[in-house]
């Protein structure tokens, strides 16, 4: 599947050339979503984009929001004649279920946010296991943060721990990291440093927001990239379908 | 109906897993989700045809009005009419008597018509057809079945009429008080034992059923002030319920948690609703809005649930106002503006939206 059309995202992104270096290699990636509009179709979009690119790129997925048949199903319908089973058979796409991790709750002189530890040596070793090629084409896709906090019992110290612990793999092994969050769950005296330490984590942020006249049948938000390494920051309208993301600018149903 | 659906094609694959027979009071939805009724069919439209299996519910309460009961007293009843296991989990010492208050369905002769009476019209047809009965065979089944209110994926309920004992008894209903328990963990074995008999695989789905947890941070609960564990115990139900053939509904009073908590919440439910009392004897809304006399609360959707699909459900409404027709049945209707009185000079309201901040001051935009 080498046609594709790109769109407004994946210009914002730098994903709309077909040049070598995946553009978003050793990049940290933060999407940021609110509770009337949800972001995690730009993780199936980079997904997406990941897996169709070549056969070498590698998708680590952690999952705390859906179980894998929902992205299984979802995935299905955006690019035809293809599936995460296979993917994962063939060993391109790794799935770690992270639904029922719950960090035992006071052990804090133990194992302090022992299950994120153990998540980050699973992740290590998956990526050193790799066949050397694979090696350096890796995403790692976290959906999302917010369930981790809770897995964490809302230490979000350790959450901010294990995320630059990834943070060094993409020094290390030059992966991609790719987040996901809810900008509206933290009030503003205390809990917005841990969506300032992602900001400042990030070289590329996307904000998905409704419009400010509300929800439309037609447009249903808009998306607002800041890409750090290019120093460019986009803003434009959004429709989500069944198989992609149609982006456009405002006034116009297309780009 | 329970309709046993049969299809037979070249195509294999756990995508067509849906064809399979499904029970009473289940129907199937989109994108492969199996439907159950909400008790409410206003709502049952509303939401695309009823909640989907797997999916959280959780409805934001008004301190001033219990409409929130209203709303889980007939999904309650839904439930049992169709012998669904129940569970069903309050702050109250003694939650079993909640289950005295629950409505009946509406027999049919009471049925509110919306339309010409059906009676009629079936007497007239079943005249003209009747010697055809014996060529319909299983139609007629089905036909005769429309009568009769087990066999209806969805109820009018009576507010009037408690359940018939016999619905309540000799079923898998249990019931369980919240408010003096230390932490969640007995709550959420509850749940889990609950939750095991319902589990989810690819085949017939023959039994559902329906957890209903009641204003889930009530103050007079020992737990309240957990916060994060509350947020916990959510999060590992709306698990269990996503790997089982089971609907949850959670109630609770948005006021009584910090903002952000709140809002944590919202993002953890799958279909998100909201009521809201009324002022009795508001001028400026009773000018706004046609048949305003007959409200008794707001109903609004803030999110649907998208299960195995990407595309989020945009509805025409959001806000409908509750209403008891005939004092006994709850029916759900969207918002209609009352004609302007040109002689006031009052402009036109917003449309259809009537948050708090419509009813102050002037309305001009």
């Amino acid at each position: 599947m080498n046609q594709r059309s790109s769109n407004l995202l994946d210009e914002a992104l730098g994903l709309d050339q077909a040049s070598e270096p995946w553009p978003l290699k050793g990049r940290v990636v933060a999407i940021e979503d609110r509770v009337e509009t949800s972001g995690s179709f730009i993780l199936h979009h980079l997904l997406k984009r990941s897996l169709s690119r070549n056969s070498s790129n590698v998708s680590i997925f952690i999952a705390f929001a859906q179980p894998f048949s929902h992205y299984d199903r979802v995935l299905r319908k955006q690019i035809l004649g293809w599936n995460l089973v296979s993917q994962r058979d063939n060993g391109r796409f790794f799935f770690f279920d992270m639904l029922k991790l719950q960090c035992p709750v006071g052990d804090e002189g133990i194992t302090p946010g022992g299950g994120l530890i153990a998540l980050y040596g699973k992740i290590h070793k998956t990526i050193s296991a790799l066949p050397e090629i694979s090696q350096k084409n890796v995403s790692i896709i976290i959906d999302d943060l917010s369930l981790m906090e809770v897995a964490a019992n809302g230490s979000s110290d350790h959450v901010l721990d294990f995320l630059h612990y990834c943070r060094t793999l993409t020094s290390e092994f030059d992966c991609s990291l790719i987040t996901l969050n809810h900008e509206d769950i933290y009030s503003t005296e205390d809990g917005s440093t841990f969506l300032l330490q992602m900001a400042y984590l990030a070289d590329i942020l996307i904000k998905v927001e409704p419009l400010a006249t509300g929800l439309a049948a037609d447009v249903h938000g808009q998306l607002t990239v800041s890409n750090k390494g290019r120093n460019k920051a986009s803003n434009f309208h959004f429709k989500v379908k069944e198989n992609m993301v149609e982006c456009f600018y405002p006034g116009r149903s297309r780009d | 109906m329970a309709a046993a659906k049969t299809r037979s094609s070249s195509f294999s694959g756990n995508l067509s897993s849906a064809a399979s027979s499904l029970g009473p009071g289940l129907k199937c939805g989109p994108n492969g989700t199996v439907l159950l009724s909400s008790g409410i069919p206003d709502l049952d439209k509303i939401l695309g045809g009823g909640f989907p299996l797997g999916s959280l519910v959780m409805v934001m309460e008004d301190a001033e009005a219990p409409h929130h009961m209203l709303l889980l007293r007939n999904f309650m009843s839904q439930g049992l009419v169709h012998s669904q296991p129940l569970l069903y989990a309050s702050p109250a010492r003694d939650p079993r008597g909640f289950l005295g208050t629950l409505p009946s369905p509406a027999a049919s002769k009471d049925d509110k018509s919306r339309g010409p009476e059906p009676d009629q019209l079936q007497e007239k047809g079943l005249r003209i057809a009747w010697q055809y009965k014996k060529y319909f065979g299983e139609n007629q089944l089905n036909f005769d079945g429309q009568r009769d209110g087990k066999h209806k994926y969805s109820n009018e309920f009576n507010l009037r009429n408690p359940l018939e004992r016999h619905f309540i008894n000799g079923q898998r209903v249990d019931c369980f008080s919240i408010q003096d328990s230390p932490d969640l963990s007995i709550l959420q074995d509850r749940c889990t034992t609950f939750l095991s008999q319902l589990p989810r695989n690819d085949g017939s789905i023959s039994c559902a059923g329906r957890i209903a947890i009641q204003s889930f941070c009530a103050p007079q609960c020992v737990y309240s002030n957990m916060e994060w564990e509350m947020l916990s115990f959510i999060r590992s139900l709306k698990n269990m319920v996503q790997s089982s053939n089971s609907v949850a509904i959670i109630t609770f009073p948005p006021s009584l948690l910090s903002p952000s908590f709140c809002k944590r919440w919202q993002h953890m439910a799958d279909t998100l609703l909201s009521v809201k009392a009324i002022q009795d004897d508001d001028k400026e809304l009773a000018q706004l809005l046609t048949g305003y006399q007959d409200m008794i609360g707001f109903l609004n959707v803030h999110k649907v649930a998208r299960i195995n699909t990407q595309v989020p459900v945009i509805l025409e409404a959001t806000t409908f106002s509750i209403k008891l027709q005939k004092r006994r049945y709850l029916i759900l209707e969207c918002l209609n503006q009352a004609p302007v009185d040109g002689s006031s000079g009052t402009s036109y309201g917003t449309s259809g939206s009537c948050s708090s901040s419509s009813k102050t001051g002037n309305l001009d935009f």
